[in-house]
């Protein structure tokens, strides 16, 4: 046996991370740790790797109990780990980020390791420049980094923190065939998803996980998806509900030309961006982070400005409006980042509903009427069930799903005319997930028009009238989703967006 | 104008430039190691304080110049505590160590007011000290700006070459990343403030042993936070330090070249120079939008591993 | 014993933390005089007692408190927004160099106007300096700490400049200082045996107006997003360069008002020994204000204690005057190392909450 674990726990002030977990890895085996967001998979991967230390249980390794140390020591065993975020080294070069993991004495020169990357890259298929800075490297490419950084050493056990949620559907089928490899050479793997498809066409043998415990283990090959749905999110009902496509009517929102230069090192291109919302439609974005998303959103906020091109809402041009002027005609923003841009994680519900609140109501002449912003906080609170001792309650203590609610909530409660919507349901659990699918549902039936944003391409099906993707701060045409095939999205997704099947919506 | 006036100017230039080229160093290496240190006007002044009462009170040059630097880490210590340690706000935490340093120094260095001393003497290196122009700056100086000569070239080096430059550009970058792979960032952040520490310390050593030998309360006159500013000006990396003290150095000693050519103007309207140029540095180079761009990323974040 | 986040920040310690850092600072400052061979009872009477025995003490506290809450009201504003001015001696210094040039020429000026126009030159001049800073954070993106610390020093030998030179009385028998204000330059007494002047009535009013703004307006909500997350601000759209200016155009007016309130008070002329640091000591005090106007009001007292002891035990027992900074230092030091106890508890080994070391007997049960 590679690994065992026996009995494994963690707690958190609040919360039971993981609840006495065991799980068994043999040499070679691929084996998926499975589990809604949330349910502990990242914590119990940081124990193994010796990130966070242990309250309880035993660790076997090679049929011998081990305490690991500290992220060094398990290196030395012969793991290696993939982070979810990754923990690279922006600034520095390719080279320098995979010197600073290994040893001192694994380095005999940077020349020589330079030559061992390229060696190992080749080896696997997964190109890469070693002298490259990381921050100018691709996510897909970073993610070769972090890869070529464990296989660089003889390795035992590669763990993967949810691997393919940041890849295009090529690039994650490319990755599976280098996790194939690496297991048909005895190194055992373990790989933290919550897509069961990836999951069933990968793994040997499943760990499911909920809320810290181990509710099931089984082979993916014999199991039934709605089995292991079951073993996942327990009893509840996995409402995989369909909606009734949207009444599309009179052109609200239109982009025409848009461009936007980068403001700084990091930031995308945007060129030509064309995008027409109407009212009672939901338009879906696809596109990998870090693909001009980001810019795209602030472009809309208001934020940045655009170099070029037009915005109209309505036919008035908004083009040179900023954030409060287009908030005033009906505009609303749910950004990626819920701490920090849609909250502010130490002002309590009540300020944080007046973030953006104050543009409709609860101010007059400047003053604030503490009371009438307080009641609809309440109000939010009840109508989108969000889990909160109440509304002076601090916005960075609510999980991360509540306050996504909150957040959705408060700004449908400004009965928007356009709505964007970035990653809506991006760490929430299922249920929640749910909550704001069907709000979003009944905003569009309302009339409005949305903007989603996101990288989960399963939301996206469900939810959007028409489909597009973005790439490399270009946008692929905008078509019914009916059209749009997976396989097609991922192309343009990939930036293939010439293919002859489809032609311009308009 | 002839060569002997130069040699002089460039001579007070590199005099003038040591304790910023000191305390910038220091700075530069806290800071990228993720933490701003707002302090070092404190820091240096603890330093002048008990590097003139230590060669004051024992007669040695020596012991002055230890005390110095061990008294600024000393102070630096109860920064790292507050700021590292206990994940205090590091720009409230600086300011309180210059308040705090301004009054301790002050404190126990007020017996020795109007005290003198003789201070450092120069050694003149035989044969280079007789190069035109950059002999008499570069090499008929004292000891300890031969020091900062050495500590300058070894940062550069350690910066430069080192696993270790690397770590501690690691750990002020991303110190998430940098303790996921194990190392102790916590630990590398109290080094780099202690060095930091003592190199404010040596700084005010040189003060109060050489450049003016006494000891006088605010004898820094703000060189610790123009320090700081020289080390944005440097964008962080050490050749660049060394450039900028030289051009500061020069800067405030302007007054001497003016007067030398015989203009009358107010000695106070003078002193102002070194600020007023650090405040246009300061701008030129944010104008150029470098500056901001190679801060270290984490610079001022407390980073707690628990979590 | 070790420490461990709190799921909520504890108001509690909020409220504490400055008390205990007090009681901290008392006792670090009892075992300091007991080292230097005072004895420590009787020093730390002399410092935070008996200044304020009798009403003259507290009067001459009052007189403390004037400038340190003006020049915390100020920065107040400014540090909720996270806008680190530092520079409120140097405002300080400037509306004392500007509004005392403008009291000089209105020597034998008459009317209800003087002291008005004096006033308003001060604050006109605080928010002239203040303004400099500002410019180059909005414009150039330079930063506000480096700049306001630079403008101080700038602004100090501006001031030694002017009492050397221009400003210097002519018939003061060549010392660096300007001829005495006459009365009606001076602002009116409280009380003729007192040198408290009306200039607390306009630091309480302007305390009031700033509690108002904070909790009550739709810009002191601006200033505290500002603050609190500057990327949440950006997003719905606040004019944070516009936020800056006027944070840093405020406090630099309160600076300036707190400089007349000094000049035009107790002092009574121009001199170079003006400043007492009541730019750098009301930093200390929003801190332990909680940044909140009553909170500043509580702690104006306290800082103003600090220069009111220090000048007691100076006399008393001949301390060295610079023991007000030290004990301003520790103040702060301990307030913020207290201030660890808002976000995380202690938490003793032999606590309910298992640790890594109680693993092993848990082991022989399963």
């Amino acid at each position: 046996m590679r690994l065992e674990l026996l009995g494994l726990s963690k707690r958190y002030p609040g919360c039971v991370a993981n609840d006495a977990v065991s799980l068994k890895v043999e040499p070679g085996e691929i084996h998926a740790i499975l589990g809604e967001n949330g349910a502990g998979k990242s914590t119990l991967m940081k124990m193994i790797y010796g990130v966070v230390k242990p309250d309880d249980g035993q660790m076997m390794w090679n049929n011998k109990e081990v305490e690991i140390k500290g992220p060094a020591h398990a290196r030395q065993l012969g793991m290696g780990m993939v982070f979810q975020h990754f923990s690279l080294f922006e600034t520095l070069t390719v080279t320098e980020n995979i010197a600073l993991y290994l040893e001192p004495s694994e380095v005999s020169s940077m020349a020589a390791l330079r030559q061992h990357i390229e060696a190992v890259a080749q080896e696997y298929g997964l190109a890469i420049n070693p002298d490259r800075k990381v921050g100018s490297l691709s996510v897909g490419e970073q993610q070769r980094v972090e890869i070529i950084r464990c296989l660089i050493q003889d390795i035992k056990l590669l763990i993967l923190d949810e691997p393919t949620a940041v890849l295009t559907p090529a690039e994650a089928d490319h990755l599976i065939q280098v996790l194939k490899q690496l297991a048909s050479k005895g190194c055992s793997i373990l790989f933290i998803s919550h897509k069961l498809h990836e999951v069933n066409a990968l793994c040997d043998r499943a760990t499911v996980l909920r809320a810290g415990k181990v509710t099931g283990s089984c082979v993916p090959r014999e199991t039934s998806p709605a089995d292991m749905a079951r073993l996942m999110l327990g009893d509840e009902l996995t409402l995989t509900e369909t909606f009734t496509g949207g009444k599309t009517a009179d052109l609200l929102l239109q982009l025409k030309q848009i461009e936007v230069a980068p403001n700084d090192l990091f930031a995308i291109h945007l060129r030509d961006i064309n995008l027409n919302l109407h009212r009672g439609e939901i338009v879906g974005l696809a596109g990998v982070a870090g693909n001009g998303q980001d810019e795209l959103v602030d472009l809309l906020n208001g934020e940045i400005a655009a170099n070029a091109g037009q915005m109209t809402l309505s036919g008035q041009s908004i083009t040179p409006l900023s954030v409060q002027q287009r908030r005033r005609l009906g505009m609303a923003v749910v950004p990626a980042d819920r701490i920090g841009r849609g909250a502010v994680g130490t002002m309590n519900l009540t300020e944080n509903n007046l973030l953006t609140a104050s543009i409709t109501h609860g101010t007059k002449g400047g003053l604030i009427n503490w009371q009438a912003v307080s009641q609809r906080t309440k109000q939010i609170i009840q109508r989108y069930k969000v889990k909160t001792t109440g509304e002076h309650e601090q916005a960075d203590s609510l999980s991360g799903g509540n306050l996504q609610k909150f957040i959705l909530g408060r700004e449908i409660e400004q009965a928007p005319q356009v709505l964007i919507c970035f990653h809506p349901t991006w760490g929430v659990d299922v249920g929640a997930a749910n909550l704001i699918h069907q709000q979003l549902i009944a905003l569009r039936d309302q009339g409005a028009a949305i903007l989603v944003l996101s990288e989960d391409l399963d939301e996206l099906y469900l939810l959007a009238d028409r489909l597009g993707a973005l790439c490399a701060g270009q946008l692929s045409p905008v078509i019914a989703k009916d059209e749009v095939s997976l396989e097609q999205l991922g192309q343009w997704m990939a930036g293939q967006f010439d293919s002859k099947e489809t032609s311009h919506a308009h | 104008m002839d060569i002997a006036f130069i040699d002089n100017v460039l001579f007070a230039t590199v005099r003038t430039a040591t304790p910023l080229l000191l305390v910038a160093l220091g700075a530069m290496m806290s800071e990228r190691a993720g933490v701003l240190n707002l302090g070092q006007e404190g820091m240096v002044l603890v330093g002048a304080a008990l590097a003139f009462i230590a060669a004051y009170v024992t007669g040695s040059m020596g012991w002055g110049v230890l005390a110095g630097a061990f008294a600024g880490m000393l102070v630096s210590v109860l920064f790292a505590f507050i700021a590292l340690s206990l994940m205090a706000n590091q720009v409230a935490t600086g300011l309180a160590l210059t308040i705090f340093g301004t009054g301790l120094s002050a404190f126990i260095g007020a017996d020795y007011v109007g005290q003198s001393i003789t201070g450092l003497s120069p050694i003149a290196i035989p044969l280079l000290s007789n190069i035109p122009l950059v002999g008499k700056a570069l090499f008929a100086q004292d000891l300890l700006v031969y020091l900062s000569f050495g500590l300058f070239a070894g940062l550069w080096w350690i910066m430069r070459s080192t696993r270790l430059g690397l770590i501690i550009r690691a750990v002020g970058e991303n110190p998430q990343a940098a303790h996921a792979l194990g190392y102790p960032v916590i630990k590398i952040r109290y080094l780099a403030v202690l060095f930091g520490g003592a190199m404010a310390g040596l700084a005010g050593a040189y003060l109060s042993l050489s450049y003016t030998p006494m000891w006088s309360e605010g004898i820094a006159a703000g060189r610790g936070w123009i320090a700081l500013a020289l080390v944005v000006f440097a964008s962080w990396r050490t050749q660049r330090v060394l450039l900028g003290a030289w051009l500061f150095g020069f800067a405030s000693i302007l007054h001497l070249l003016l007067q030398g050519y015989g203009y009358d103007i107010s000695p106070n309207l003078l002193g102002m120079l070194p600020y007023l140029v650090t405040i246009i540095v300061l701008v030129i180079m944010m104008r150029r939008k470098q500056g901001i761009g190679d801060a270290p990323r984490s610079l001022g974040r407390p980073f707690s591993p628990s979590r | 014993m070790r420490i461990e986040k709190r799921l909520q920040p504890s108001r509690t310690m909020v409220l504490m933390s400055p008390v205990l850092a007090l009681v901290l600072t008392l006792l670090t400052g009892a075992a300091l005089f007991k080292l230097l061979g005072h004895p420590a009872g009787l020093s730390l009477y002399n410092y935070f007692i008996n200044p304020i025995s009798d009403w003259y003490g507290v009067s001459e506290l009052l007189v403390k408190v004037t400038p340190l809450l003006l020049c915390a009201i100020g920065l107040m504003l400014c540090f909720k927004g996270k806008v680190w001015n530092i520079g409120a001696e140097g405002q300080f210094i400037f509306a004392a160099l500007i509004s005392g040039y403008v009291s000089l020429q209105l020597l034998q000026a008459e009317g209800f106007w003087v002291l008005p126009v004096i006033i308003l030159s001060g604050a006109l001049a605080g928010m002239a300096w203040a303004g400099v800073a500002a410019l180059l954070k909005t414009h150039f993106g330079a930063s506000e700490i480096l700049t306001t610390i630079m403008l101080n020093y700038i602004a100090l030998n501006l001031l030694l400049w002017g009492v050397h030179g221009p400003l210097k009385d002519p018939d003061g028998y060549n010392f660096p200082e300007s001829a005495l204000f006459t009365d009606q330059t001076l602002l009116p007494l409280l009380s003729e045996d007192y040198r408290v002047t009306v200039a607390i009535y306009i630091a309480l009013f302007m305390l009031a107006v700033v509690w108002f703004v904070l909790s009550k307006t739709l810009f002191g909500f601006q200033i505290r997003v500002l603050g609190e997350s500057a990327r949440a601000a950006n997003f719905v759209g606040y004019n944070s360069k516009l936020l800056i200016w006027m944070l840093l155009l405020f406090s630099g007016a309160m600076a300036g008002v707190a400089a007349v309130s000094e000049v035009n008070g107790p002092v009574g002329q121009l001199i170079p020994t003006l400043n007492l640091g009541y730019g750098y000591a009301a930093i200390i005090v929003v801190f332990m204000g909680r940044m909140h106007p009553v909170g500043i009001l509580i702690a104006s007292f306290l800082l103003g204690l600090t220069y009111v002891g220090g000048e007691m035990v100076q006399i008393e027992q001949g301390m060295p005057k610079s023991i007000v900074g030290l004990f301003q230092g520790m103040l702060l030091f301990f307030l913020l190392a207290c201030d660890l106890l808002i976000h995380y508890r202690l938490v003793l080994p032999n606590s309910a909450i298992p640790s890594f070391s109680s693993r092993r007997s848990k082991q022989v049960v399963s």
